[in-house]
């Protein structure tokens, strides 16, 4: 796969905030790639970058093998759908669908041929002579899509295109966004602050955080096997427990006596407060007596009137049951573990009327494979905040005035572009 | 249905005021003016009785062709100057930060607070041939030591765009604020250069503002008086000073009310034009704009 697009130790500077702090990554030919993180991240500003509305002050911007760091907006072979979409209010839809040919002074009979072609791909025919003040949201992203793909860019740029849009329509227009994105071939950069959005749209992703890639990724690896506690708690829910590594797993001997023997370097044991002991996969080898986060998604969790059944490497931990929220198709538990409240995800998956469900202030057991749990190091109080933190309002881009924070710039690359079903 | 005839009546009760106002000291005295026309002049500088075409057929001037043109002329040029000056000044100060903008704002409006007699005045002591400016385009040996800056055409027009021009900016920056710049980057990403995007997007954008900038200047540039008069020469008289000497110089009334009906009738059919064309357009958006 050939890459068409490339940012190499890309940064950007707004006074003494970093922006964008020595980004590279390469975005595949066809691929839907999307920069995820929360606003003031450098998401926007790393496309407008490319888009050419702002100069990076180091590194290069290499679209399709040609360096087009110095080159102006217009001479770029890369489109925008902008936020809210800024079509032109003063032109009908055919006229803002037609104004990248124009501008190129293309023949009368070539633009109306691509115009007309780009209204059925739409399928807005017979809405040609429309204002766009007279259509609909989901309409005006579609015109908007037209009137950058009538120029057949060879990136196209979406920053936030759902965020003006209400629940509904949000999720036909990323169904339609999805389609489109199949139908032309041509390469998305896709920007957002909707972990939901990314995860089902991209083929790979880039979370980023304080102008820096966190970590790149097809979504299931993102999901699966995040890297860092910031990214584990920005993409889904998550639970971090506080604890501290105390060595590889002990089992007393099958055969009696108290000697604990050593049976798996895989895994290692954790001190967590006043919880017991619990285990957890110990793939990136963190030593003993570190503090850590163990992150264990609420979907992981069983929850259970009776204890379950001892098994090799299952934690076991007891508490009372403190909310119940019924969401149809699943229901959220929260429950309080000594100081932790603790969030479960039960899926129904078939419904027995006779059964008699957990309710508020019982006592309950949740159990999880060590498998199922990270380790990952603690992120601090600043990012909490951004995690916590709502997205601005739309079209506001609060890009400009980022958190400044010299995170050390994390690059993974993803060796597999495939795609992985996110269930 | 009761509470949609209340709010009318609430509307109606709110409006009356600026209605009377308008009624009795625009709409009375124009239909006053037209009809002075119709009057014979009594010997006293009064209006006689009796009704006489007389002061019409006194509009049959060999004077007043070409100073009727240097009128609509000087009012063209003048308020084009302004447009020109005023884009891009409302474009920086829809563009630069808030507290910035509030300072240019200020400084747009300024003037104001001087007398506007008192700022001619002044600007006779700057085109003194005495004066700095003189002496400034003397050393740059722009001017020779007979050039006249004052009394000129030149300087009507000048201080006629001085005197205009803010109520050019203001309009075109309240148009500007509203405007929509992502519309420009826009543009610029479908292949315009920053030109073609300026002149594709910000233009239409603001072309409300434009239309009420140009009939801000346009109107009052065509009924300057005090300008010509007091920077001007016998060769930059405008309708206002023939209107002037018409009531003070030669006292008949009729007279200075026919010459006036004509410059009303100039103003206001184009007016009453461009405000049909634009009421098609969107009748809401020209209400809304009008208040500017």
């Amino acid at each position: 796969m050939s890459e068409i697009l490339e940012f190499v130790d890309v940064s950007k500077h707004y006074g003494a905030i970093k922006a964008v702090d020595h980004v590279s990554l390469s975005v595949k030919q066809g691929e839907f790639f999307s920069l995820l993180g929360p606003s003031g991240c450098g998401k926007t500003t790393l496309l407008r970058i490319l888009a050419g509305f702002e100069q990076p002050d180091t590194g290069r911007v290499i679209l399709g093998g040609q360096d087009v760091t110095d080159l102006p907006p217009y001479e770029r072979k890369v489109n925008t759908i902008f936020q809210s979409y800024a079509l032109f209010p003063h032109l009908s839809l055919w006229e803002n669908i037609a104004f990248g040919l124009k501008v190129a002074k293309r023949p009368k009979k070539e633009i109306k041929e691509e115009v007309d072609k780009m209204l059925a791909l739409i399928q807005m025919e017979d809405q040609a002579w429309k204002k766009p003040d007279q259509i609909s949201g989901g309409q005006k992203q579609r015109v908007a899509i037209a009137r950058a793909l009538i120029n057949k860019p060879r990136v196209l740029l979406l920053d936030e295109p759902l965020a003006a849009l209400d629940l509904k329509l949000r999720q036909r227009m990323l169904i339609e966004l999805d389609l489109f994105h199949d139908e032309v071939g041509i390469t998305f950069l896709y920007v957002t602050h909707d972990q939901g959005e990314a995860m089902s749209l991209s083929d790979r992703i880039a979370v980023m955080s304080h102008g820096s890639i966190e970590q790149l990724g097809t979504p299931a690896e993102i999901y699966e096997a995040p890297r860092t506690s910031f990214v584990a708690a920005f993409i889904g829910d998550t639970n971090f427990f506080d604890g501290i590594v105390a060595g590889p797993l002990q089992k007393h001997s099958p055969f009696g006596g108290t000697r604990p023997v050593p049976v798996d370097k895989e895994y290692s044991r954790l001190i967590i407060g006043d919880l017991p002991d619990l285990e957890c996969y110990n793939d990136k080898q963190i030593k003993e007596g570190e503090r850590i986060f163990l992150s264990v998604r609420p979907e992981k969790l069983r929850i259970s009137r009776e204890p379950p059944k001892t098994a090799p490497h299952l934690n076991v931990i007891e508490g009372t049951v403190e909310d119940v929220i019924y969401l149809g198709a699943q229901t959220k538990y929260w429950v309080k573990v000594g100081a932790y409240r603790i969030s479960v995800i039960q899926q129904h998956s078939r419904f027995l009327l006779d059964e008699i469900p957990i309710k508020w202030q019982e006592h309950v057991w949740l159990s999880w494979h060590a498998d199922d749990g990270f380790m990952l190091e603690k992120y601090d109080e600043q990012d909490e905040n951004l995690i916590l933190t709502p997205p601005e309002e739309v079209g506001e881009t609060m890009e400009d005035v980022p958190i400044a924070v010299a995170a050390s710039e994390e690059e993974y690359r993803g060796d597999s572009a495939a795609e992985v079903p996110v269930s | 249905m009761k509470g949609q005839t209340r709010r009318r009546l609430s509307e109606w009760v709110a409006t009356l005021p600026s209605f009377v106002w308008l009624l009795l000291l625009f709409l009375l005295p124009t239909l006053l003016v037209f009809a002075v026309t119709f009057r014979p002049a009594d010997p006293y500088g009064g209006i006689g009785s009796g009704w006489t075409l007389a002061s019409l057929l006194t509009l049959v001037n060999a004077h007043y062709p070409a100073i009727i043109w240097r009128t609509i002329w000087l009012s063209l040029v003048a308020t084009t100057l302004c447009i020109l000056l005023a884009t891009p000044m409302g474009y920086y100060m829809a563009r630069i930060n808030p507290a910035r903008r509030r300072l240019v704002l200020l400084l747009v409006i300024l003037p104001f607070w001087t007398s506007f007699l008192v700022r001619i005045f002044a600007w006779k002591v700057l085109l003194h041939p005495e004066g700095f400016i003189k002496h400034l385009l003397m050393f740059l040996g722009l001017a020779g030591q007979d050039t006249s800056l004052l009394y000129t055409t030149q300087a009507v027009l000048l201080v006629m765009v001085y005197t205009e021009l803010p109520f050019a900016i203001l309009p075109i920056y309240a148009a500007a604020e509203k405007f929509d710049f992502r519309l420009i980057e826009a543009a610029q990403d479908l292949g315009a250069t920053s030109l073609k995007a300026f002149v594709s997007t910000f233009l239409p954008g603001i072309r409300v503002g434009l239309m009420t900038a140009f009939l801000m200047v346009f109107i009052p540039s065509l009924g300057s008086y005090v300008i010509p008069d007091i920077v001007g020469g016998p060769t930059s008289e405008m309708i206002g000073n023939k209107i002037a000497q018409r009531t003070f110089v030669d006292r008949n009334l009729p007279n200075a009310a026919a010459l006036s009906a004509v410059l009303a009738l100039a103003v206001l059919v184009p007016m009453i034009a461009i405000l049909t064309l634009r009421r098609k357009e969107s009748p809401r958006d020209v209400l809304i704009e009008e208040g500017v």
